[in-house]
């Protein structure tokens, strides 16, 4: 054990104190989902006297949430197979090939990573209007594989660093083709990763703002989070319902975070813990 | 071997490179975004000069960036000492603290403003009514950029703290082992053994906050849309604005370029450490 106990009772404190702050605004939220307006407004740190299931419903639909949730999901899909179909290939070449080049494509991968949407928003939306490409969730799919797969490539590629070399080698000799070697030997030693990859790139396709909000501005077509955004301000009266609303678009995510926290927290950690 | 990495190559270079070079292009153009571009030298560079709001977001970038490198940053090493010394309690509060950091943004934002900032509805209403006299903090100019900045902080130290215990559980416990029994303390074996153990990723972490802290916008947009009396804009607010609703994407690429310009320096030392990084690994 680490520690005296004076400093064992400041850290439990120190953790109890975290631990409720972070969770006072979720639990809020929960609770007032649950609530009329007029017992949000008279008291929002009370409990709900009654539980107002009916605020699910009417911001089920008056928010139009379904669609908006299925369009949510459409991206995210679309973003997960276009990021896993062409960051995997792209991870193991950068894995195996040495030399300047390749070191450049590398390098010129880590440089988007850090580059903001700002620098590359404005042209592009402009293209894309012109090209007839503004409101369409493919295009935005698109623009997010973009966007997340030089953070899958890194990650992946540190699998495919840990595959040995002799495995591919043992492959050829048997008179593999390199497709055949990456689909049948190499494939299969990644699948950890790429349910991290899936995860975390879902994730981030999800709860995507800037972008969602750029480019699809029919109510027909928007994500469930530009929906939110569209449908509340900074001045909105209906407060039970719109968090009804906002505890529907999270519980998903939630629900997974549960379920597969080990792949959520390596994954997003992945790359900031050095030795 | 080329084909394996020409889909994404070719995805990224579309997406990101070829417009963030007309980005560039676009600085020097008087452009709509619909018409055609027509050249202007360095006139946007000079409006931008001369507007007062474009020096007001810059600094506010500038205490965005003083406020990230600090808050969050103690914050989160403390609470991971605090949890290096608490084996059981680890596993719970790591998903606890991390939690806020996987709901959307948007979310958040309305969540802080309904629930906690708003003077009919939140806990500052419920503090007005029990002794305390705080008016709505993002309806002043003054106060706006800290209140969104308190919501960042919620959704982003406890992301930290998780990242520097992971580095933190590297440390050999032998290491800390031998400080306990030269009779350091908290304080001792945070300063001589845990701080020094995670450096890299502690560096790490602060260059990307440079980076992040030139680029905010999500939370500022969507709690206060840079305002009020443009109390709470910062570059990325004041690029959008000219884009979008005023319809000068030359002022909005050349207020880009500014902003990648404050973040170049850090990516140039965030690229360099992961050079050396990647070239010890491989």
């Amino acid at each position: 054990m680490i520690g005296d106990r004076w400093s064992r009772t400041f850290a439990l404190g120190l953790i109890g104190v975290a631990s409720f702050s972070s969770l006072l605004p979720i639990v809020l939220a929960v609770m007032n989902a649950l609530k009329t307006t007029v017992e949000i407004g008279s008291n929002p740190l009370a409990l709900p006297i009654q539980l107002h299931w009916e605020n699910f419903s009417s911001a089920w639909r008056n928010a139009q949430l379904g669609p908006s949730l299925l369009h949510s999901a459409e991206v995210a899909i679309l973003t997960i197979v276009m990021v896993c179909v062409t960051a995997t290939p792209c991870a193991y070449v950068l894995a195996r090939q040495k030399g300047k080049l390749w070191r450049f494509i590398t390098f010129y991968f880590m440089a988007t990573i850090t580059v903001p949407v700002q620098l590359y928003l404005y042209p592009l939306y402009f293209i894309f209007a012109k090209l007839g490409l503004v409101n369409s969730i493919p295009a935005v799919a698109l623009i997010y594989t973009a966007m997340f797969s030089p953070f899958a490539i890194f990650l992946l590629r540190t699998y495919a660093l840990a595959i040995p070399v002799a495995l591919e080698e043992a492959a050829q000799v048997d008179g593999a083709k390199p497709w055949q070697t990456f689909f049948y030997v190499i494939l299969p030693m990644m699948r950890p990763g790429l349910l991290t990859v899936a995860i975390i790139v879902g994730l981030n396709a999800w709860n995507e703002f800037v972008i969602a909000v750029t480019f699809l501005q029919n109510d027909s077509n928007v994500t469930a989070i530009v929906r939110f955004y569209n449908l509340t301000g900074q001045y909105s009266t209906d407060w039970g319902e719109m968090l009804a609303a906002a505890v529907t678009i999270v519980l998903p995510i939630v629900a997974i975070f549960v379920l597969l926290q080990r792949q959520f927290i390596d994954g997003m950690t992945s790359g900031a813990v050095k030795s | 071997m080329w084909l394996f990495a020409l889909p994404a190559l070719l995805i990224n270079i579309c997406i990101i490179l070829v417009p963030a070079v007309l980005t560039f292009t676009a600085a020097f153009f008087i452009w709509d975004g619909v018409g055609m571009p027509v050249w202007a030298g360095l006139a946007n560079f000079q409006n931008m000069a001369a507007d007062p709001v474009f020096w007001s977001a810059l600094t506010n970038n500038f205490i965005w960036t003083a406020i990230f490198l600090t808050v969050p940053v103690c914050l989160a090493l403390v609470m991971a000492a605090a949890l290096l010394m608490a084996p059981k309690a680890r596993i719970v509060v790591q998903s606890i603290i991390f939690l806020p950091r996987i709901i959307a943004v948007a979310v958040t934002g309305r969540i802080f403003q309904g629930m906690i900032f708003s003077p009919a509805t939140g806990v500052v209403a419920w503090l007005n009514e029990h002794g305390f006299s705080i008016s709505d903090p993002l309806a002043d100019p003054d106060r706006s950029l800290y209140a969104v900045a308190a919501v960042d902080i919620w959704h982003w130290w406890g992301f930290l703290a998780v990242v520097f215990l992971a580095a933190m559980r590297q440390i050999s416990v032998d290491q800390i082992e031998a400080a306990r029994l030269d009779g350091a303390g908290f304080f001792a074996l945070f300063r001589y053994v845990l701080l020094p153990g995670i450096r890299p990723t502690l560096t790490l972490m602060l260059i990307l906050t440079v980076i992040w802290s030139f680029q905010v916008f999500e939370f500022i947009f969507i709690v206060t849309r840079g305002g009020p009396a443009y109390g709470s804009e910062v570059l990325a607010t004041f690029a959008y604005r000219h884009a979008f609703f005023e319809g000068d994407v030359g002022q909005a690429a050349a207020a880009a370029c500014v902003m990648s310009l404050f973040g170049l320096c850090a990516t140039a030392v965030y690229l360099w450490l992961q050079i050396t990084d990647d070239a010890q690994s491989t």
